[in-house]
């Protein structure tokens, strides 16, 4: 039964079915994080001077280096589909590879910025938090739970990519079968598009 | 004749024989029935629940249970109803079922997505219901997890929530599947304008399981965060508004009554035609109000909230937006009486169902205009009204559709007919019992006795007797009705492929239906209701 | 592969892009520490939203494939400014 579902799946490979279906995933994605730019909304409208004064806690230069790495590194995934339309496997790789590094040197900065504003005593649930005001408190909480799930849907995209990059060194993912590929250049600007929003919301807010 | 040889669904043997080739089965109508008896069990659950309550009511003070006994089995008769069964309901049995075969398809867009969605929606029920015996204690919140104190209760909130956040999950990728097996699968010839109406409004409901369940989702991760991390997002303590919380519960909970009740519509949409031998009335109104009820549905939430302390400006503007979208409701009522109009109709169980239906939804979608209006709704918010309405709309909508679908496909499903006399007779019971049980619900409503309390004034008491009579009554009808249709699967009835010369793909090939559906992809080449 | 997917974006194309992206981060930067107390958060949002579009039209594809996906991509977007608009409605009529 094994073989003939996987030549069942391969007779009714459906490459515009799975980008359909990446594309509606990504809907749901960008609706989860909606959930929160609601409540962002309408906390920003209710607190604007503690919002103001908050972010004022968070370094820019760190928040626009991060940035910067996270478009970096999508334009380094979609050269990677470009690399592989033009059917040049190692160079396909070597992208792959780039993003997946870049994506872990923009961990590596968020820990150090999260670990410092921990070190101060800054976490959800801490004396220091329960010493703010409610609008900082309410700032504070957003920006952990937001930065924090979108660093989750790195680790998502990290995994997707990586995954990526072994089909492709099989040569699962071929110049004629790239969705996989396709797929999680998807989801990895996905990542990307949410962060465009987060860093002027939470570092930039005047 | 070469097909005869061709296993069908059921016989088919794969890789593993017995439960576990049902337990790693990609077909579609394998899935369907996963969800189907899994979906019972539940029903079952929540039902024997609900007569408990009904018991506890049957007079004024203490019968059975403590006060926060019946809190909790109210809370769990929510979550089992609503989570496991009306949400995924008619949807995930039925289109997984006759979705694929009815667009002239071999499978779904993504067989293998479609096991993994069952198998979350196993999970979200396992915790869901474990939450009930872990921790402490089952929750007591009702099935909406209004903060703030569903984040001050110590009953064991948190593991209730994360179920129904996996059963979110499941029920996204459903309709992710959906709808991209109607971008892509449908049979050559089959335009978006021939698509029969089931599948237009799984379309319709596929995008609000997109687009309204990511929302519940994350503000119940946010209940869970707050609760285990101490993030302050709704407790007004730490800076939060409990009203927020209520509007984020609602963008998603009242767009789930649409991913219940429009699936529902497309069944008695395709019941309807059938049994009348004639094309459907008003084919593209039909599917134009399918989609902007899903469209405007997504607006509405706000009528669950004139009484919470909403701007006027906003309860104005929610009140008005629930009146639009009893429009399309309305067209869709209009239209199926249309289609009966001098059709040649064959009094057959299903139908039957399809009237009951009418008629449920009718008084369902009357009351619905009542807590919709401003003025009226502050008289009968929070009381047994609002339990009766909601009652004719989720259980007489999607309930009744539900049993008319198991009627109408049945045959499909297994192959042979249902005692059609036992099963007039157990609907007979069903409708009598159900309209005893909710209607005199309405009256207590309107006198004044609030929702979700173990006890009421003395002044209540006879319908409440009423009311818990009843429950029997209709159970007895639940029970004939099952026992028929399971009975029918082996021994009594006989074997047909097509029992009541059905215009739609599904009845075009055998039943029960072989592996991949179709010998041959049909090619289509006229509308989906036509009768010769 | 797929006949949609015929178009190649070049390495200089995606350079391009990702150049203008960074000059557009650096800009709002730049914008947002300069006092124009209202006035600030618009133009940030803007150039957010400037930048989305950017990335959804060339990183993601959107102008060379299939309408379907463009057409989905706006309609979900402005579903969602929809249902934010709804809901701080309430808070600013209160």
């Amino acid at each position: 039964m094994e073989t003939t579902i996987n030549a069942h799946t391969d007779l009714h490979r459906d490459d515009t079915a799975a980008k359909l279906g990446m594309w509606l995933f990504i809907f749901t994605e960008i609706l989860l994080f909606g959930g929160l730019f609601i409540v962002y909304s309408v906390y920003r409208y209710l607190n604007p001077v503690a919002f103001h004064l908050a972010h004022e806690e968070l370094s820019i230069p760190m928040g626009l280096i991060n940035t910067i790495i996270l478009l970096v590194s999508s334009a380094t995934v979609a050269m990677s589909i470009t690399a592989m339309q033009k059917g040049d496997k190692k160079m396909s790789m070597y992208f792959v590879a780039a993003t997946v590094i870049l994506a872990l040197v923009f961990l590596i900065n968020k820990y150090f910025e999260w670990g410092s504003k921990f070190e101060h005593g800054m976490y959800p649930g801490s004396e220091l938090m329960a010493l703010l005001s409610k609008g900082d408190m309410l700032f504070f909480s957003l920006y952990f739970f937001m930065t924090g799930l979108h660093a989750v849907h790195i680790l998502v995209g990290m995994a997707l990519l990586i995954v990526t990059f072994f089909r492709i060194k099989q040569n699962h993912v071929r110049s004629d079968k790239y969705a996989l590929l396709e797929n999680s250049g998807l989801y990895w600007h996905l990542v990307d598009l949410i962060w465009i929003f987060l860093f002027p919301l939470f570092y930039l807010i005047h | 004749m070469e097909n005869n040889h061709l296993p069908n669904y059921l016989e088919y043997r794969g890789k593993y024989k017995g439960l576990l080739g049902w337990l790693t089965t990609t077909d579609h109508k394998r899935i369907g029935l996963l969800y189907m008896y899994s979906m019972l069990t539940f029903f079952a659950t929540g039902a024997v629940l609900g007569i408990l309550m009904r018991l506890e009511l049957i007079a004024p003070g203490k019968q059975l249970m403590e006060a926060q006994t019946y809190n909790a089995l109210f809370t769990l008769h929510g979550l089992s109803m609503i989570f496991l069964f009306v949400i995924p309901g008619v949807a995930a049995v039925f289109g997984n079922f006759i979705l694929p075969i009815i667009i002239g398809a071999k499978d779904v867009a993504f067989p293998r997505v479609n096991l993994l969605s069952w198998y979350l929606y196993i999970i979200g029920a396992i915790i869901v219901l474990t939450s009930q015996f872990m921790g402490d204690g089952p929750p007591d919140t009702g099935w909406t997890f209004y903060a703030p104190y569903s984040l001050k209760t110590q009953t064991n909130v948190v593991a209730a929530v994360l179920g129904a956040f996996v059963l979110g999950f499941s029920s996204i990728l459903t309709g992710l599947n959906f709808i991209t097996t109607m971008h892509r699968l449908r049979a050559p010839g089959m335009g978006w304008m021939r698509m029969p109406i089931f599948a237009w409004t799984l379309y319709a409901t596929g995008w609000i399981q997109l687009l309204a369940t990511p929302i519940v989702g994350i503000t119940l991760l946010m209940i869970a965060a707050e609760r285990l991390l101490g993030i302050g997002f709704f407790d007004p303590a730490l800076g939060g508004d409990p009203i927020l919380y209520q509007h984020l519960f609602w963008t998603y909970s009242h767009p789930a009554v649409y991913i219940m009740i429009l699936p529902a519509m497309g069944v008695i949409s395709e019941i309807i035609p059938t049994f009348s031998r004639k094309p459907i009335f008003g084919y593209t109104a039909l599917i134009i109000s399918s989609m902007a009820i899903a469209f405007v549905g997504y607006f509405v939430w706000g009528h669950h909230m004139f009484t919470s302390g909403m701007s006027t400006g906003s309860r104005w503007i929610f009140s008005f937006l629930s009146f639009i979208v009893a429009l399309p409701s309305a067209v869709k009522v209009f239209n199926w009486t249309a289609t009966l109009y001098k059709g040649s109709i064959r009094l057959q169980t299903p139908f039957w169902w399809a009237m009951g239906f009418i008629f449920v939804f009718m008084i369902g979608g009357f009351s619905g205009l009542v807590v919709g209006s401003l003025a009226t709704d502050i008289h009968v918010h929070d009381t047994y009204f609002v339990v009766a309405h909601f009652h004719y709309i989720v259980f007489g909508g999607t309930g009744f559709a539900f049993f008319a679908a198991m009627h109408y496909w049945w045959p499909k499903i297994y192959g042979r007919v249902y005692n059609a006399k036992i099963a007039n007779i157990g609907l007979g019971i069903f409708f009598t019992g159900f309209n005893i049980i909710y209607f005199p619900m309405f009256i207590l409503g309107m006198q004044g006795m609030p929702r979700r309390y173990y006890d009421y004034l003395p002044q209540f008491e006879n319908w409440n007797v009423v009311s818990t009579i009843g429950s029997w009554i209709m159970v007895t009808g639940l029970i004939i009705i099952i026992t028929n249709l399971l009975r029918a699967r082996k021994a009594t009835g006989k074997i047909v492929d097509d029992p009541w010369d059905g215009p739609t793909l599904e009845w075009s090939i055998k039943s029960p239906p072989i592996v991949e559906n179709f010998e041959e992809i049909p090619v289509v080449t006229t509308g989906p209701y036509e009768f010769k | 592969m797929n006949k949609e997917n015929s178009h190649i974006s070049s390495y200089k194309d995606h350079l391009m892009v990702l150049s203008i992206l960074i000059t557009l981060t650096v800009l709002t930067v730049a914008i947002t520490s300069i006092e124009l107390s209202a006035f600030n958060t618009a133009a940030a949002l803007l150039i957010a939203t400037v930048k989305a579009t950017i990335v959804l039209l060339y990183f993601m594809h959107l102008r060379f494939d299939q309408k379907v996906y463009l057409i989905m991509t706006v309609l979900v977007l402005a579903l969602l400014v929809v249902v934010i608009g709804i809901t701080v409605f309430d808070y600013i009529d209160r």
